[in-house]
């Protein structure tokens, strides 16, 4: 009898759902030799809450709110795809006050989207102390998203024809308390004197201040550049051909975004810029979000300019698609059956189908509605902009190290929300 | 009797430095969450007594009363022997450190192969650790932690070669002592490269940020501890700790002049501070190098496992190499005022 040698076989584990750097639920199955990834296998579906069949149970203006919970660090754009949808249609426009204030916070949430990837990111490749200066920025955001719709995350501030109210005159103040003294307290308000347009357009004068503090951190800094240059690299031509949007597709070179190749709301009269990468490694991914931070501070400036001298209507008048004002609903008859028939059965759809695609901070966002004529959709599908990417995975990482799959997983800016739906 | 009552008196002095340690090591950790905090626009802990002094008692009695798991796949004996063999190895290596002229535990010839040898030792902790666990994080922790030491001893080793050319001995008062003459007779000037290369292979050596690819948080999750909880983990926690303690001694003692006066040869500047206690300038050398650790922490991202072996031998290892020549080179000439002994 002869001993034969034992076959050799590579190493396989389970990365996630319980770690650290898994984003949210993602179950990786990691084929290893030694450090060196063989496979990268992602599991999905840990956090399906079937959000499509839901949104087929519902009037059209009940699911607004679920869709806030897709991806839920870029909750008003997700709502944006959705209402643009409905709006398409229902061949309704909503008025341009609206539509300012829609891309004003569309931007904002890629602001926050962005600074909260970057957070992640940082943390992931062993720069902490990234994580924390980012949530200060977005403390204040998430002030702005509380002020016109009372939350800090599921706003449905968005509405089919307009969004829900208009920017609120006052920004909501701090009181004193057993932590906070009046003296703390009073510089804590130092900037919510005015109102919420106020607030933002200081914040936007102190943002890009900060977008450098963040690079004088990373962008030369040795390890970083180790860390991220020439990691996950993929090339234009694959990157489109595995349907990757976004930052991921901007990243490898190619100048694709929505906002200017089929501009919607108010885009076309706004001034920015699309930065393009050149390599596609997560190195240039990095510095394409970085750069669209900036943009989209500009953004936000031209439109807080536009809508401190243009008041009007945020919302259309058409009481069958959005709801009366509440001071009417309590004197007019009519006012009150158009708020309760809203409420309670919402309005039907023309039969049709129609897709509305908006860039989100992630990607390609969009939804596609079928309607049969009734008030409920006869299916909604939702293109996530997170599924390709996560897709992709494996052809990014195979050769890599584990530390690079960590780094590559959040450098695809994936959250589960979206992806599991 | 005369034997007894020294053993006694040594037991005594080995329970002082372990004590004095173990509060240092507790009193580091909040000073690192302190820092660390300040410098990421928090405040740090600051509920558990005033200013959050007694946070680190409060964690202490956390840690202690919590259950110690150990994985019914792992080996018992050697799950529990690893964390035992860290902390040891950690501590022995305080006897011959000394903290002032003369006041040192064992005062050995060898003192400096002495604590070589004992942080060679306290690899072991991490790799049994992590073989004992029987899990694939805690494998590929220790795996790593096998390798990064072993790259950074040599490198660390040459840079002691340097220091023991210098002074011409292995024993600390002699190296302390040969540097005495001022800020510019310590070793940090002469042997500046091995001073740069020393320090960084110390906070590789004790798995520190931005070489923490050991426990690699968002990576292989805690590393070779991953599967410790309570008291056994607390060893660890411990160990790790006082080995940057170590280091920061060890840097300061063969490269800042250990507890000699900066001033010295300053004309009334060193007699004005000449009554202050050698161990009080030993323990503010050392501290700039411990808040230099979490400086590290807070500041740098994570090297790649691959890319801190590079660096170890084609960048630290040649350039104490190539000092080594140059130094011997200076001796040889007897190079004023450093080797002119």
């Amino acid at each position: 009898m002869t001993h034969s040698i034992p076959e050799m076989r590579h190493y396989t584990f389970n990365f996630g759902p319980q770690h650290p750097a898994a984003h949210g639920v993602l179950r990786l199955i990691l084929e290893v030799d030694g450090e060196t990834i063989i496979s990268a296998d992602p599991h999905v579906g840990l956090l399906h809450r079937a959000t499509e069949k839901l949104a087929e149970s519902k009037p059209y203006n009940h699911s607004i709110g679920y869709m806030d919970r897709l991806d839920y660090v870029s909750m008003m754009c997700n709502e944006h795809a959705y209402v643009l949808a409905i709006e398409k249609l229902l061949g309704v426009e909503p008025p341009v006050r609206a539509q300012y204030i829609r891309v004003m916070f569309d931007e904002i949430t890629r602001i926050l989207n962005h600074l909260l990837w970057l957070a992640g990111h940082c943390i992931d490749i062993g720069a902490m102390t990234m994580f924390v200066y980012a949530f200060r920025e977005r403390e204040e955001l998430l002030d702005c998203y509380e002020a016109v719709s009372g939350t800090r995350m599921h706003a449905t501030y968005y509405r089919p024809g307009g969004v829900y109210r208009d920017l609120p005159e006052q920004m909501p103040q701090y009181k004193t308390s057993v932590w906070h003294n009046a003296s703390e307290v009073e510089k804590q308000n130092k900037n919510r004197q005015g109102s919420l347009l106020d607030f933002i357009w200081d914040f936007s004068a102190r943002f890009p201040k900060r977008v450098d503090e963040y690079e004088t951190l990373l962008t030369d800094n040795r390890i970083w550049k180790q860390r991220t240059v020439g990691i996950g690299v993929i090339s234009p031509d694959t990157a489109i051909a595995m349907g990757f949007t976004g930052p991921m597709l901007r990243g490898s070179g190619v100048a694709w975004d929505l906002r200017k190749k089929q501009p919607y709301e108010v885009y076309s009269k706004l001034d920015f810029a699309i930065p393009v990468g050149t390599e596609g490694d997560c190195y240039d991914r990095y510095l394409v979000r970085v750069e669209e931070m900036r943009q989209s501070n500009h953004i936000i400036r031209q439109c807080v300019e536009w809508l401190k001298k243009n008041p009007g209507p945020v919302i259309i008048n058409d009481h069958k698609i959005a709801p009366p004002k509440r001071v009417d609903m309590k004197e007019k008859m009519e006012s009150m059956i158009h708020h309760f028939k809203l409420m309670t059965e919402g309005y039907c759809l023309p039969v049709g189908e129609a897709y509305a695609a908006i860039e989100h901070p992630k990607g390609e966002f969009g939804i596609y509605l079928v309607s049969d004529g009734a008030n409920k959709p006869y299916r909604l599908k939702i293109r996530a902009a997170g599924f390709p990417h996560l897709a992709g995975l494996e052809t990014l990482v195979k050769g890599h190290m584990i530390a690079d799959v960590v780094a590559v997983l959040s450098s695809l800016d994936i959250v589960f929300g979206e992806i599991d739906r | 009797m005369e034997s007894l009552l020294l053993v006694a008196g040594i037991l005594l002095k080995i329970i002082g430095i372990v004590l004095v340690l173990l509060g240092a090591v507790a009193y580091l950790v909040l000073l690192e969450r302190k820092v660390i905090g300040f410098m990421q626009s928090r405040v740090g802990p600051n509920r558990v007594g005033p200013f959050g002094l007694f946070q680190p008692i409060a964690d202490i009695i956390k840690l202690l009363t919590k259950e110690v798991i150990i994985p019914s796949a792992s080996n018992r004996y050697l799950f529990l022997v690893a964390p035992i063999i860290s902390l040891g190895t950690s501590l022995a290596a305080w006897a011959v450190i000394p903290f002032d002229q003369a006041v040192v535990l064992a005062n050995i010839n060898a003192g400096v192969l002495f604590v070589l040898t004992l942080s060679s030792l306290s690899v072991y902790g991490v790799l049994i650790a992590g073989w004992a666990s029987n899990s694939t994080y805690a494998l590929l922790g220790s795996l790593r932690a096998a390798a990064q030491s072993i790259s950074y001893e040599i490198a660390m080793g040459f840079a002691l070669i340097g220091v023991m050319m210098a002074a011409g001995s292995l024993n600390f008062q002699t190296i302390v002592m040969a540097q005495s003459g001022g800020v510019w007779h310590w070793y940090w000037l002469p042997l500046f490269p091995l001073f740069i290369v020393f320090w960084i292979a110390g906070v590789a050596e004790t798995n520190r940020a931005p070489f923490d690819v050991v426990e690699g948080e968002s990576e292989i999750v805690a590393g070779f501890h991953v599967e410790y909880s309570g008291s056994a983990f607390a060893l660890f926690f411990l160990a790790e700790y006082a080995n940057m303690i170590l280091i920061s001694t060890l840097i300061t003692l063969l490269f800042l002049g250990g507890w000699l006066s900066p001033f010295q040869g300053i004309p009334y500047l060193d007699a004005f501070f000449q009554h202050v206690p050698g161990f009080i300038w030993l323990l503010m050398k050392l501290s700039f190098f411990l808040f230099c650790y979490l400086w590290f922490r807070a500041t740098f991202p994570r090297y790649r496992y691959d890319q801190i072996m590079y660096l170890g031998w084609k960048v630290l290892l040649p350039i104490t190499i190539a000092w080594i020549v140059v130094l011997a080179l200076a001796i040889q000439c007897h190079v004023a005022p450093w080797f002119i002994g």
